[in-house]
């Protein structure tokens, strides 16, 4: 079928106004956030029923069409650049809140709901829900949870996937697939539910996801604390869970990160040290108490050259604020950004730290790293111009060496990124040949065709 | 019409500023024609990829990209937000310009720029002219906010519930002043700007009031002309930069220590454009720059410099506040006003989304009347739920567009400028 034929097909389902053709518009949902080359795809659709959804997958494997669904495009691994051709599903039409129930403590929405408008509107009715991907004032639950995204609260609450209790998606017959349910418990049938996890769209099309609601905490205390060396911040993280206290947040920022923030905020930080970490403790108010004493504790044992407890919501702020300037000031340096999450197990960050400072100083590369320190999952950030192909070529090695490390630590490619079209060919080398077989067979089964985000996760042979 | 490679050429010199994109898509979050459409072509990193895809010449249709890039409000709130601190005001407006060099000025915004706006008597005797028959083609609307609406079908009017133009412009009240610092040992330079000298006088007489109840000497030149914001934003930098070297030729033949607006987009655009995007005469930079150090909105002028005192309160007479984009955004002015309204006196309630745009846009209000509708919409709707008897602000565009936001709904609100409340206290 002509691109005609095949617009006027998408435009019976979705209406005329929901199917975009021109070549402003299709450029424009032709990438995301990863730095990697945009791919133009056909059409763009935006769906905005459930019906809808389910025809316009229909239609796509009817007619053999790649098919890449997209919430905001904030993906760092290139899982919403589309396959040339193909056809971009939008979910924004699809962002209804359809329930909140307290008294049972989930909720069901729609793919396209914002993360932060989400979490608010639970706040609202005095319920918490955890994950906080930095890039949640855009990004969409159906992303989070095709992502698995992660965040600043990972230690102790968990991911994404520890919140989602169901998942209902469009197969690539267009059937809806029910899975998981409204309960604590369920153990009808497969896991589907959690198959859908992280599945980068290659797998179906959510529809809906009912996810979990915890209550919140009702105090919270935030410190900073800074070290002579990372191998120091590093034991202090490592004491601080030994004493079995499990901080809301425990992030880390290196020297480098350290001078950037200081260079574009002006906060008063150390410059001079080596390593920051920033600590929030929360929970019933004399838990947080008692476990803000002992944290104070073991950050002076291991070696804290200074200690500043938030006193006041202002002084709280102060201290997610650096945090928050980590990246846009990191960002501002150079013109490419380029975002790592390779993530080791927590007692092996020191020796992850000493890997990336190696692989900058072998490469003559710009790496400033920071992140979750509490569940080892860090961001190392190599600061670059993608239009210098000498050094862009370094940090495709950088690239390399750092999962390569992070491997050989005991860890992981992707603790939140993804792995998308960036890590796909690393995947073999974390799992095994076979792993790999088993997932393409699985892949062969559900979508025989491939038309759900080709490219992504598995390729090829 | 150029070759679509030279075209490309002349975008690939924005290519130093445009790779600071990281495309991450926050501005997703602050945009509000994206809040509106949901369009990726809509906000700032589209527009962007777009502008990329012309320089690299992956894109064939320059209109179409040229559409896109005029859908925006030029309100700068993603550049405020911008993790990697893109310059995104200069890139849209030398992008205009470019676009403008390309597909050239359409006939009516050749009329108004070159013809009316360049030529500041020939634009106050047809203004005078529209102020005197305006009345046989518009009715009343909403007298508490004193709006009219068109009698019949009107092109570019459309349903509009606008602002008259004012029977006695400003520099027909005052034509020009100068008089030397009073108790204050300050004198400033008054820069009035076409919407408050035609549709709003009373502002600039408010402004006059209080300088000269706190002792300021005043040099308000005549013959002053647009700030060249309309010009610029449309592509015109010919027009600016003749507008900049009118107004520059008649402010510096004054002396002061300040010179002071009270329209919010005026000021940003001397502060911000003037000095940067100028191109004439490069004998004028160390001017610009002076002057650019000299400027602030008046509200700023009464708390920094002046530091009036809150004032006690009226009576429960309620006041809200919109932020406009060109003090928030371009500016960082956001308490001053909030002072002044309190120093008036006033019973001061935040309104939810204050900083957001009320969707005026200048030109944007005319090209996206819909979008601009719909934007403005939600600002009255926060305006109405805040509870306040008067929605204030700094800016008289967003007064007009205010103004016809709440007439729409049938909203019994006054709108009025900060230092109008401030004047009425004294």
């Amino acid at each position: 079928m002509s691109n005609d034929a095949l617009a006027k097909e998408f435009k019976a389902v979705v209406g005329a106004e929901n199917v975009m053709t021109s070549e402003t518009d299709r450029h424009s949902y032709s990438y995301d956030a990863a730095v990697l080359d945009s791919v133009m795809p056909a059409l763009v659709v935006r769906p905005e029923t459930s019906e809808a959804l389910g025809a316009v997958t229909k239609l796509c494997n009817d007619n053999g069409l790649p098919l890449t669904v997209r919430g905001s495009g904030t993906n760092l691994s290139g899982g919403t650049i589309p396959h040339p051709g193909g056809v971009v599903v939008l979910t924004n039409g699809l962002n209804r809140i359809l329930e909140i129930n307290e008294a049972d403590m989930y909720a069901v929405v729609e793919p396209g709901v914002i993360t932060a408008t989400f979490a608010a509107e639970v706040a609202k009715r005095g319920l918490f829900y955890p994950p906080d991907p930095g890039s949640q004032t855009v990004s969409t639950l159906g992303g989070n949870v095709a992502e698995n995204a992660g965040g600043l609260r990972g230690l102790k609450y968990g991911v994404t996937k520890d919140y989602v209790m169901g998942v209902d998606f469009w197969d690539v017959n267009g059937e809806l697939i029910k899975s998981g349910s409204r309960t604590v418990k369920c153990v009808t049938g497969y896991n589907l539910a959690g198959l859908m996890v992280a599945s980068e769209g290659t797998l179906g099309v959510f529809d809906k996801i009912i996810l979990k609601l915890v209550p919140p905490a009702q105090a919270a205390k935030s410190m900073m604390a800074v070290f002579p060396s990372m191998k120091a911040a590093s034991e202090t993280v490592a004491a601080i869970i030994a004493n079995k206290i499990v901080p809301a947040t425990l992030e880390m920022m290196d020297n480098f990160t350290i001078r950037t923030v200081e260079n574009f905020r002006g906060a008063g930080l150390p410059t001079d040290a080596a390593a920051l970490l920033l600590i929030e403790v929360d929970g019933h108010p004399a838990q947080v108490e008692d476990e803000a004493a002992v944290v104070e504790r073991i950050c002076k044992e291991n070696g804290a050259t200074e200690l500043k407890v938030a006193k006041d919501a202002a002084e709280r702020n102060a201290v997610w604020q650096a945090r928050r300037d980590a990246l846009p000031a990191l960002a501002k340096l150079r013109p490419t950004c380029v975002l790592e999450d390779a993530t080791v197990p927590r007692s092996k960050i020191p020796a992850m730290i000493e890997a990336l400072e190696d692989i900058a100083q072998k490469l003559d590369l710009t790496i400033g790293t920071f992140g979750h320190a509490g569940d080892g999952n860090l961001h190392p950030t190599i600061l670059t111009d993608k239009r210098n192909k000498a050094e862009w070529e370094r940090v495709e090695k950088g690239i390399d060496m750092i999962f390569d490390r992070a491997l050989a630590l005991g860890g992981t490619l992707s603790g939140e990124h993804g792995i998308g079209l960036a890590k796909a060919k690393y995947l073999e080398q974390e799992t095994s040949r076979g792993t790999l077989a088993y997932s393409r067979r699985m892949k062969s089964v559900l979508d025989p065709k491939g038309i759900l985000n080709p490219g992504k996760i598995v390729t090829g042979e | 019409m150029a070759d679509i490679h030279k075209l490309a050429q002349m975008f690939q010199e924005l290519d130093d500023q445009l790779v600071n994109c990281m495309k991450c898509g926050m501005c997703q979050a602050v945009c509000p024609v994206f809040g509106r459409t949901g369009r990726e072509a809509d906000v700032t990193r589209g527009k962007i990829a777009l502008l990329e895809g012309l320089a690299h010449e992956m894109l064939t249709d320059p209109e179409g990209v040229n559409d896109k890039l005029n859908r925006c409000l030029l309100c700068g709130t993603c550049q405020a937000n911008c993790p990697s601190g893109v310059s995104v005001m200069d890139i849209f407006l030398k992008a205009r310009a470019i676009m403008t060099g390309y597909f050239g000025l359409s006939p009516v915004k050749k009329a108004i720029f070159r013809g009316m706006l360049k030529n500041p008597k020939l634009f106050n005797s047809l203004t005078s002219m529209g102020a005197k028959f305006q009345g046989l083609f518009t009715k009343p609307a909403n007298d508490m906010l004193g709006t009219s609406c068109a009698r019949f079908n009107a092109p570019v009017v459309g349903d509009r519930h606008f602002k008259a133009l004012a029977d006695k412009p400003l520099h027909k009240l005052v034509p020009e002043m100068d008089t030397p610092a009073g108790k204050s040992g300050i004198k400033v330079g008054f820069y009035v700007g076409c919407v408050i000298d035609k549709m709003f006088p009373n502002v600039g007489q408010a402004i006059l009031k209080v300088l000269d109840h706190h002792g300021v000497g005043v040099y308000l030149p005549s013959g002053q002309a647009c700030c060249g914001i309309p010009a610029l934003s449309s592509g015109d930098t010919e027009t600016f930069d003749t507008l900049v070297e009118q107004n520059m030729k008649r402010l510096m033949a004054g002396e002061f220590d300040y010179l002071v607006t009270g329209c919010a987009t005026c000021t940003s655009t001397i502060k911000e454009l003037w000095p940067t995007m100028y191109q004439g005469n490069e004998a004028l930079a160390g001017d610009l720059a002076a002057m650019e150090r000299k400027t602030m909105d008046i509200s700023q002028f009464l708390v920094d410099i002046l530091h009036i005192e809150p004032g006690k309160t009226m009576g429960g007479r309620s006041v809200t506040y919109h932020d406009p984009c060109h003090l928030k955004n371009s500016l960082g002015v956001t308490a001053q006003p909030r002072a002044v309204i309190e120093a008036a006196g006033c019973d001061f309630k935040e309104m939810a989304e204050a900083g957001t745009c009320c969707g005026c846009g200048g030109s944007f209000n005319i090209a996206h009347y819909e979008l601009s509708k719909a934007i403005g919409g939600r600002k009255a709707d926060n305006i109405i739920d805040s509870g306040a008897e008067v929605a204030a602000t700094s800016c008289p565009a967003c007064m007009m567009q205010i103004m016809d936001m709440l007439s729409r709904k049938g909203a019994q609100k006054e709108v009025r400028h900060v230092i109008e409340l401030y004047a009425d206290s004294l």
